[in-house]
């Protein structure tokens, strides 16, 4: 496993050159920096935010896939909160939705908790395993460029599920808090698509 | 309607059929699943059911995930497990408890009646209580009858009420497993 000098995008920018053109994407962020960051770059109806449930992010965005096929939904998480969901990458990998991708935010560390070096950062390749799941596209970028390439590419038709990983610098920019009442995420997403609250 | 067979009427082990026909008529459109012998007959129905996405799972947990993304895209979920994947779901369970996301799990209990493994009975003490503890509302099932009527409540509870179901189906409802 080879080991490479450490990331140095900036996470924030990172995300905002993501999701510059998001277009109609509905969103799943998982617990910690991922939820700030999606936040950072401007609340949104289609954003449903995770202050818990770590390793459900993706796993979210496959029931929301399953029951969306026509929208894309990308699950937006980080290294730490993946790594606990390292099975749903094979439960997403045989359901082989076509509208779902994983964009995983990898600082290599436990960013909320003290900044404790994580699997990815000790040769793990969440890329790897998601190509051993049978994911249609996989990569893993560096640089602003490369991120607006991927951006375009995630915009784009795809065969099966795709796992993409953004290595950013392990640094806490200031938090960028959405609501935590989860109901209120929730019927707000819903009211979104069209489906009213009970 | 020229049934001849009253749902009240459900043969002892025909409750898997009443089951799948009570969840369709809920209008469940996913469902997901940790395979157990006592409920491969509805896994087997809801596979077979073009307009029901399947999920096998590799952990009970993944379900609750799926169930609440399904939920936030308009569908309805269910899960499917036995007793021992409980203890598996507990952390994610928050978030159906704190979203109030509709959840109904179908658990076939073990370790409960005349059990061959005893490596099922911890969990099977363990599971009412630490559903309760994380905050869903537990009904159980002893008798094919009561199962049916009991799913139907829950369904109408969990969907249309947004409330967190676990339905505990007896193992001595489910049958002896042979060794």
């Amino acid at each position: 496993m080879s080991m490479s000098v450490s990331p140095q995008l900036d996470r924030r920018a990172a995300v905002a050159a993501l999701l510059k053109n998001r277009g109609d994407t509905l969103i799943v962020s998982g617990l910690g920096s991922p939820t700030y960051d999606l936040h950072s770059v401007g609340d949104h109806d289609g954003n449903f935010y995770l202050w818990g449930a770590m390793g459900g992010a993706a796993l979210i965005g496959l029931g929301l896939a399953q029951a969306q096929p026509g929208k894309r939904v990308l699950a937006l998480t980080g290294d730490g909160e993946q790594l606990m969901g390292l099975g749903g990458i094979a439960t997403i990998g045989v359901a082989r939705p076509r509208n779902l991708d994983i964009v995983v935010i990898d600082n290599q560390h436990f960013g909320e908790t003290g900044m404790q070096a994580s699997h990815t950062g000790r040769g793990v390749d969440l890329t790897a395993i998601a190509v051993a799941c049978g994911f249609a596209a996989t990569g893993t970028v560096r640089t602003i460029a490369e991120v607006e390439r991927l951006a375009s590419q995630i915009a784009g038709p795809a065969d099966g599920p795709r796992l993409f990983v953004i290595k950013v610098l392990a640094e806490n920019p200031p938090r960028s808090l959405p609501s935590r009442d989860a109901v209120f995420i929730k019927n707000r997403f819903r009211a979104h698509l069209g489906f009213a609250a009970a | 309607m020229h049934n001849p067979h009253p749902n009240s009427e459900t043969r002892a082990d025909d409750w898997p059929s009443e089951l799948y026909r009570i969840l369709r008529a809920a209008d469940v459109r996913q469902m997901s699943y940790v395979p157990d012998a006592g409920h491969s007959q509805l896994i087997g129905m809801f596979s077979a059911d073009r307009d029901v996405t399947t999920n096998v799972l590799t952990t009970e947990e993944e379900g609750i995930a799926i169930a609440a993304g399904a939920w936030l895209g308009g569908q309805r979920s269910v899960l499917l497990m036995q007793s021992s994947g409980v203890g598996n779901c507990i952390n994610m369970l928050s978030l159906s408890a704190i979203g109030r996301f509709p959840l109904l799990m179908l658990v076939t209990m073990r370790g409960e009646w005349a059990e061959f493994n005893p490596w099922q009975v911890p969990m099977s003490r363990a599971t009412q209580p630490s559903l309760e503890a994380i905050g869903l509302k537990v009904m159980r099932a002893e008798t094919a009858e009561d199962l049916v009527e009991t799913v139907a409540s829950a369904a109408a509870l969990a969907y249309d009420s947004d409330q967190q179901i676990a339905v505990l189906i007896g193992q001595r409802l489910i049958g002896k497993k042979k060794w």
